[in-house]
């Protein structure tokens, strides 16, 4: 059988070679790089769409696996999906042509290296999906640093040598003390393979450590309040398409991150550490809710939005039951879908008017009323408003949370009313009220291009919102397999425990 | 010890032979012919060295040894050999644009490099106190004098006194701990010493005497707190030369270091962790902070070599056949690295001299984009990133210090990692952030493009088949633990 995971991963670096050999200097030649990278992404979303025709989601495990010699010992080359990764490989290949498209006119300098930075980033992102090694894994996960330091800080704003710097160092740090853990894991269990892991128990001490290491990668990754501070830079300085991948895809791995290694490989410790987690994600959901309201630059609202968001996977995760998984997943999916538009909605008017300022904006329904419609569906799917993707995110996650802790589930729900406030309020100042300024008189509605970037992220909140069936078929059977992973170890343990004390007492 | 073995096993000592010969021919012609043919010349001793490399590919099998067990050919020797003459044959083969443009083109160079080499081959194979003296003083005789090549300028005669004398200093500290070594245990031969500690355990005198032999040995990698003379060294040799000193001569120093602790000394581990641990810790930290503030790109490679010598020496500390194994890995990569971002280094010239400024990089992305990404890619392996050659360098010694329970050296390492990430992305930043620089004189001549583009493509593809390498690093550090 053709390795199509592999071929997913690796066909954009194909799209890569392409540029180098054909694209020549000057404006042909960024435009045959434009178009071979857009080609290019749209081959690899239909393999994904192939992949997801192939899969058979009521199978346990592990999927369309590849295993081939690679670091000689244990260490392989392992590939393969189950659910849960499945449906982040199908969002980042649907992501990846709309932020080409998005480029297609914005950026003017150096298109072929932004192409190729895109095209290679993308390889990275599906890998950290598909790796069913866990040095495969790190590999792709930590790569992925290069392309967005050089495209946050090539393509980037005026701050952007500090915020590829802060990006790539805080996201460094927590990786090597991830590494640090994977490979104490590799010396424990004698294996790398991530389902012989999430199979092995650790001791429990030693979990605890395991966990911390993790976390310190995945909570920046996410990221968690108070390792969040490189978002909102990041975010303010990378170009559009920049923002909307890191929004839409880098963030997720944070969570996936979660829901792979930590929660069953150290259940023991997840168990423990719950209540901190917990404790974190509604600092995050409100403390930076209410950092969102303050905020006079768009882009830097959206990202405070995201982090008050990823509040919400957390708490799902960690409530680790039924509902709060899934809302977790589904919650990361649908931020993926409404970010990454909300970003490439910023994106249609700093290209015009060459601003994210709130204030510069005001009354440009008027002129521009589809994308006074457009950003309508993406602001109240912000919200969570029921018929979006964000309500069923939101909304299970919170069940999920209110099973396991009341006060929890309480205080996150603020969230929800702030992010009401600060959504609806940008919204209010950037498309309501006079059309006053002298700039924004003769700014124009959304060309085809932009409309044709937007309509598939329209349709995909509002049909996932309505009917979210798809996804729970898609992740129902790893989900429940993961859980029940979960319960196993943490009935081990608890067996485990009670003879040594009632041995201890005589 | 009545039974004095006379015979050489001529096959496993061929290459030590052919390149002491073939150096000492080559210098005949040298003085012959003159400096008109330094470029034939030098053509000649890569030819050597090649020549050299391949006895040591066709040269026998298993554990040798020669001249009465006072030098040992094994696994470990002939994969430190190659690595040595790579780097050695790498350094030439640069210097000849930069030493053709500086009207330094002397026949000397690549005769000196050639002696030096012979030195390194020597240490390589020692397994006698003396033998290994007699390596090292070739080999840094040779370097003292390559320091200070370009005689007529300043700079370049400083770095040759400063060497000198601090080598010179560091060969007594040396020779002192041999003496007491053999005061103490009666024996020069590792062997001998090494079943002496067996038996009798160390004693104080022994201790001393370990203690300044590791000290002259850290100065020849130049770890902290050893390693004054190399910012110095590096910023005034020629380029060339400081491109030389940073690859084979640390290679086969790390070698000799490879074969003490684990030789002679490899009863007292308990005694030299402490110390391995003290000046990796130690150069780690130098090497990621100090580097912050330099402006001087020679110098600053002096700083970023110490750092990485630091986190060698943690492959030292796990003391398992997988950390030789990873010492082993780490320094044919790091030669591929060292030796690429040289080239680039070697390019930066305008108006006919060098320039050495950090900030003469500036936009080199716009102007020569080709160079800009390979030497990119050359820093973010530098740093470690996957799935870069420099973070597989990393990945073996660190799992060797995880698997020998050295977390703390593991968080150490990684931590000065992250630090020290900050000035290679300082340079990425400066290439591809800002705006040009005025032009280089002139691109890249032949042989560097193709030094460098291969040096990269080893970084960039190291990790589609990287089994060879472990492999062969694997059976060499195994032959080190018989």
């Amino acid at each position: 059988m053709m390795p199509l995971l592999s071929a997913i991963v690796f066909f954009p670096l194909i799209g890569v070679l392409l540029i180098i050999l054909m694209a020549r200097e000057g404006e042909e030649g960024d435009h045959l790089a434009r178009q071979i990278s857009l080609w290019t992404t749209v081959v690899v979303f239909g393999f994904s769409l192939y992949a997801w025709y192939l899969f058979d989601p009521t199978k346990h495990g592990f999927q369309l696996t590849e295993n081939a010699e690679w670091l000689g010992g244990t260490i392989r080359y392992r590939m393969g999906v189950d659910g849960i990764s499945l449906p982040f490989v199908i969002l980042t290949a649907f992501l990846m042509p709309l932020c080409i498209l998005a480029s297609w006119e914005s950026i003017e300098k150096r298109v072929k290296e932004y192409m190729i930075a895109f095209l290679i980033l993308e390889t990275l992102m599906i890998g950290v999906f598909t790796a069913l090694d866990i040095v495969v894994f790190y590999l792709f996960f930590e790569g992925g640093l290069i392309p967005m330091f050089l495209i946050i800080g090539i393509w980037g704003g005026p701050r952007r040598v500090y915020a590829s710097f802060k990006f790539f160092l805080y996201t460094l740090l927590g990786s090597v003390l991830m590494l640090i853990a994977i490979m104490a894991m590799y010396v424990t269990a004698g294996t790398t393979d991530i389902p012989a892991l999430m199979a092995y128990h650790f001791p429990r001490d030693m979990q605890t450590w395991l966990f911390l290491a993790f976390l310190a990668s995945f909570a920046v990754k996410l990221p968690m309040w108070p390792v969040h501070t490189w978002l909102p830079d990041a975010h303010v300085e990378a170009p559009t398409a920049g923002s909307v991948i890191l929004a839409g895809i880098l963030l997720k791995m944070g969570g996936y991150g979660f829901l792979r290694f930590s929660l069953p490989m150290f259940p023991d410790a997840s168990v423990m550490f719950a209540p901190m987690m917990f404790t974190l994600s509604v600092v995050a959901i409100v403390y930076t809710s209410l950092v969102a309201l303050a905020q006079e630059d768009i882009k830097k609202l959206i990202a405070y939005s995201s982090v008050a968001h990823m509040g919400f996977v957390t708490m799902g995760l960690f409530a680790l039951n039924r509902q709060g998984v899934d809302g977790a997943v589904v919650q990361m999916i649908s931020h993926g879908f409404i970010s990454a538009a909300l970003f490439l909605c910023v994106g249609v008017i700093y290209d015009r008017m060459h601003t994210r300022e709130i204030k510069a904006y005001g009354g440009i329904v008027q002129r521009m009323p589809i994308y006074a419609a457009v950003f309508m569906v993406f602001t109240l799917g912000n919200v969570g408003l029921p018929g979006t993707t964000g309500f069923i995110g939101e909304f299970l996650s919170l069940v999920g949370v209110f099973q396991v802790n009341t006060w929890v589930a309480i205080f996150a729900t603020t969230g929800i009313i702030l992010s009401a406030g600060y959504a609806l309020w940008l919204y209010g100042r950037v498309m309501f009220g006079a059309l006053e300024k002298a700039s924004l008189q003769k700014i124009p509605d959304m060309g085809l291009r932009e409309v044709i970037v937007m309509a598939p992220l329209v349709a995909a909140t509002l049909y996932f919102g309505v009917y979210p069936k798809p996804i729970f078929n898609l992740t129902g059977t790893a989900v429940e397999q993961t859980l029940a992973g979960i319960k196993s170890k943490l009935a081990d343990t608890a067996s485990a425990e009670t003879p040594t004390h009632t041995a201890a007492v005589p | 010890m009545t039974d004095v073995q006379l015979y050489i096993d001529a096959t496993s000592f061929a290459p030590e032979l052919a390149l002491a010969i073939g150096a000492m021919m080559l210098l005949l012609v040298g003085v012959f012919s003159g400096d008109r043919f330094s470029e034939t010349i030098t053509w000649a001793c890569v030819a050597l060295i090649g020549l050299t490399a391949f006895f040591v590919v066709t040269g026998g099998a298993g554990r040798v040894l020669a001249f009465n067990g006072g030098m040992v050919a094994d696994p470990f020797g002939r994969f430190m050999k190659l690595t040595v003459l790579a780097g050695s044959a790498l350094a030439l083969l640069m210097s000849l644009e930069f030493l053709r443009d500086e009207k330094l083109a002397r026949f000397e160079y690549p005769l000196l490099v050639t002696l030096a080499t012979l030195g390194m081959l020597i240490m390589v194979s020692a397994n006698d106190l003396i033998v290994l003296y007699l390596g090292l003083e070739l080999q840094s005789l040779a370097l003292y004098v390559l320091a200070a090549f370009a005689r007529d300028t300043v700079r370049s005669s400083e770095a040759g006194l400063k060497y000198f004398v601090l080598g010179a200093l560091s060969s007594g500290m040396l020779l002192y701990g041999a003496s007491l070594i053999y005061g103490f245990t009666g024996s020069t031969n590792f062997d001998s010493i090494a079943s002496t500690i067996g038996a009798s355990g160390m004693s104080v005198g022994l201790m001393i005497g370990l203690v300044f032999l590791l000290a002259g040995l850290a100065f020849k990698i130049s770890a902290v707190p050893f390693h004054m003379w190399a910012p110095d060294v590096y910023e005034g040799s020629p380029t060339p030369v400081t491109a030389f000193f940073a690859g084979a001569p640390k290679i086969a120093a790390i070698a000799l270091f490879l074969r003490v602790v684990f030789g002679p000394f490899a009863g007292a581990q308990h005694q030299w962790f402490q110390i391995i641990a003290l000046i990796s810790v130690s150069s780690m930290i130098l090497g990621a902070v100090a580097a912050i503030g330099q402006s001087n790109i020679k110098r600053l490679m002096a700083y970023s070599s110490i750092g990485h010598m630091g986190y060698a020496l943690i492959g030292f500390a796990a003391a398992s056949p997988a950390g030789v194994q990873g010492v082993l890995i780490y320094l044919v990569i790091y030669l591929a690295m060292t030796a690429g971002t040289f080239v680039v280094i070697m390019m930066m010239r305008r108006n006919g001299q060098p320039i050495e400024d950090i900030a003469e990089l500036s936009g080199l992305s716009e102007r020569d984009p080709t160079s800009a990404y390979l030497l990119a890619i050359l820093m973010f392996s530098l740093i470690g990133i996957p799935p870069l050659a420099g973070f597989w360098g990393k990945w073996f010694i660190f799992l060797a210090a995880i698997d020998a329970k050295l977390y703390w050296l593991a968080v150490i390492g990684f931590v000065t990692s992250v630090i020290g990430a900050y000035y290679y992305l300082n340079i990425i930043r400066l290439m591809f952030f800002e705006a040009p620089a005025q032009e280089f004189e002139k691109p890249l001549g032949t042989v560097n493009a193709i030094l460098l583009a291969g040096s990269t493509a080893f970084v960039l593809f190291f990790v589609v088949l990287p089994a060879p390498l472990v492999a062969a690093a694997q059976v060499a550090a195994q032959s080190l633990f018989k």
